[in-house]
């Protein structure tokens, strides 16, 4: 318990820096977020005075302060853009990005698995040279081409799936799912891919070790042995699976705009293209944030899996 | 075989394991390896055999034959057969030897560091071997777990049960393997180097507790070891290896008291001993061959200071084995059985 709090409590100081770090890199980069929203025709007193409205005339040390401040009482500011505020617009956005973060997640855990456990099991022999070749296409060959061809195949020539779109999980799941299926499959091509790959490697490398030739000796079958192998590879196969929910979570703005998916990774190129700051900075501030929480997850289920960590 | 064999008990019992013949041999890319190339030993009920020789000898390969551990390919059984209690190994389905391994023969390994799983706790993987050979619920194969680990000499075992393997010292760790082995009440037990990687002290404890438990439970041993001492303690008869094949064969007694290979006396005399007065210990001059290295006539010709022209062009046969002293070595008459001087520079290879 007393870990947890001393784990949790080291994540503070990474946020803080993470904050200031996101404030300057908007702050600092090229771009008049006043000049775009007052137009072509604006005079240079509209934009004066849009800087004005917009506190952009003070210090940036002054800025910060303010926007901390806020942001310390829960208020992320209001997109200077649509005037909405951003914690309407994220928590909009926020479900379509989780329901594919997760659901390609675990397509590509229930995929990748077992082939990764079936190519270190039949390791050197066709059938693992086959899987492998698999992993090296599926990494390689681009997600909007992939993409492209499954609302080709699924969507237009068999009419099986919707071409594009997104609904919510409150219009019921046969929808939800059906518009998830393709885009989810389409991302998960890549971390099956990755996935296989590493669980090859590290269950490869504990099939050598001297404890399996133990639990072969009492007379496990080959599926317990490869259990007990799995067991013990469980570590980097978990920190994979973790960096790429952090990672997903982030936003897939190739997969969303190839699906038209209104999701975070959307919000992002929108809002940069309009320099609608507090919205980028919310949103990079929230996924540095998801990132350090899956972070603290993964490491705090290292001691699940292996003993030794918890003495 | 029509002829009763000559060990076999009264009741005509065939012997425990009896290995004729092995041969077991690696298709690497640079050639086959001989490595058991026509091995031949046969260990009753209740009895030790040690296997002795140098790392590479082919002593390990051949335990792990017997198991049918050893992944094929690159291994092949190129000949031979292994009988236990009558029935051949070698001709068994894989999940006919599953049923056999961990149940009916046990092995334990030369590194008790290792050979846990790290993750799982030591109770839980005696009781894995408990549910798998016997129809026993969970509950009563932790309980069985829990008694092993009291046979052998664990304190507290209930509360030893539940810890993982990174709790306990080498020689604890080594008294689980042993628990492991014999929860199902084993026939036959294959110890491959048991007590290489501990302490002299734990050593001496591991190979007390393996008579003990011996004693009491009945199983036959193979003990692989290449240390003589280990032999004396604990062995009725030894089987002598080198490079494959087998070289000498004789109860305990009679090895250290007459024996007759060249090889057999070299081991002998780099052995320390107490009553001898320091000094160097003698070394045998010269390496194992490699498998793949070796060409005609005996192997330990090389580095034996007894061979002749004839020992590198033929390889002896192994005679003698009615007598219950064998030997495969045709200078190993009687009596040429003088203090052994060996070369220091190994001779050219046939």
């Amino acid at each position: 318990m007393r870990h947890l709090l001393n784990r949790v409590a080291a994540t503070l100081p990474v946020m803080a820096v993470v904050a200031v770090l996101v404030f300057l890199l908007i702050h600092l980069s090229p771009g008049d977020p006043a000049a775009l929203i007052a137009g072509d025709t604006a005079s240079a007193d509209d934009i004066a005075r849009l800087h004005a409205a917009l506190g952009l005339d003070r210090p940036l040390w002054s800025q910060f302060l303010l926007w901390a401040g806020r942001l310390a009482q829960g208020d992320l500011g209001t997109s200077i853009f649509t005037h909405v505020p951003v914690s309407r617009l994220l928590a909009q956005r926020v479900e379509p990005t989780l329901s594919i973060a997760l659901l390609t997640m675990t397509l590509a855990v229930a995929a990748s698995i077992p082939l990764g456990v079936l190519a270190a099991h039949m390791a050197g022999r066709w059938v693992d040279r086959l899987v492998m070749l698999f992993a090296v296409l599926a990494f390689s060959v681009p997600v909007f081409l992939v993409g492209y061809l499954l609302i080709y195949g699924f969507a237009i020539t068999l009419g099986w799936l919707p071409v594009q779109g997104y609904v919510p999980l409150s219009k019921g799941v046969g929808p939800w799912l059906s518009h998830l299926i393709l885009p989810c499959v389409n991302l998960s091509l890549v971390y099956t891919a990755l996935l296989t790959r590493m669980t090859r490697a590290t269950v490869l490398d504990v099939l050598h070790e001297d404890h399996i030739r133990t639990a072969r000796a009492k007379g496990l079958g080959v599926v317990a042995v490869l259990g007990h192998a799995l067991r013990c590879a469980a570590i980097p196969i978990v920190t994979t699976i973790g960096v790429g929910i952090a990672f997903l979570i982030g936003g897939v703005v190739v997969t969303e705009t190839v699906f038209a998916i209104p999701g975070i990774g959307r919000l992002v190129i929108d809002s940069v293209q309009r320099h609608d700051y507090p919205v980028i900075q919310s949103v990079l501030l929230l996924s540095a944030g998801l990132y350090v929480l899956v972070n603290l997850l993964i490491d705090l289920s290292y001691r699940l899996f292996d003993p030794r960590i918890r003495a | 075989m029509t002829v009763p064999s000559p060990q076999a008990d009264q009741a005509g019992r065939p012997p425990l394991l009896d290995i004729r013949d092995l041969r077991t041999h690696f298709d690497t890319p640079d050639g086959t390896v001989r490595s058991v190339d026509g091995v031949s030993y046969r260990l009753e009920a209740r009895e030790t055999l040690g296997i002795v020789g140098e790392s590479g000898c082919g002593k390990s390969v051949t335990a792990l034959s017997v198991l049918r551990l050893l992944p094929t390919p690159p291994a092949r059984f190129a000949g031979g057969e292994i009988r236990f209690q009558g029935t051949d190994l070698l001709g068994l389905s894989e999940r006919e030897m599953r049923r056999i391994r961990g149940n009916r023969i046990s092995m334990i390994f030369q590194e008790p560091m290792t050979s846990l799983n790290p993750v799982l706790t030591v109770g839980r993987q005696i009781a894995e071997a408990v549910t798998l050979h016997q129809k026993i619920g969970r509950r009563q194969a932790w309980q069985r777990a829990v008694e092993m680990l009291r046979l052998v000499q664990i304190a507290d075992p209930e509360r030893r049960a539940g810890e993982y393997p990174h709790q306990m010292s080498g020689g604890m760790r080594q008294r689980v393997m042993i628990a492991l082995a014999l929860a199902c009440h084993p026939d036959l037990l294959i110890a491959d180097e048991p007590t290489t990687a501990l302490d002299v002290t734990i050593q001496a404890q591991i190979l007390e507790l393996l008579r003990d438990l011996q004693a009491k439970l009945g199983m036959g041993i193979v003990m692989i070891t290449h240390d003589l001492g280990v032999v004396a303690e604990c062995c009725d008869r030894v089987v002598v290896m080198y490079a494959g094949r087998k070289v000498e064969e004789a109860s305990v007694a009679d090895l250290f008291e007459r024996p007759l290979h060249p090889y057999t006396r070299a081991l002998m005399a780099s052995m320390p001993s107490l009553q001898g007065r320091g000094g160097r210990l003698a070394e045998i001059p010269g390496m194992v061959p490699a498998p793949q290295e070796l060409g005609t006539g005996c192997a330990f010709a090389p580095r034996c200071p007894l061979a002749t022209e004839r020992c590198r062009r033929e390889t002896p046969d192994f005679t003698g084995a009615a007598t219950g002293h064998g030997v495969a070595c045709f200078e190993a008459a009687p009596a040429r059985h003088q203090p052994v001087v060996l070369h220091r520079h190994a001779g050219a290879r046939p």
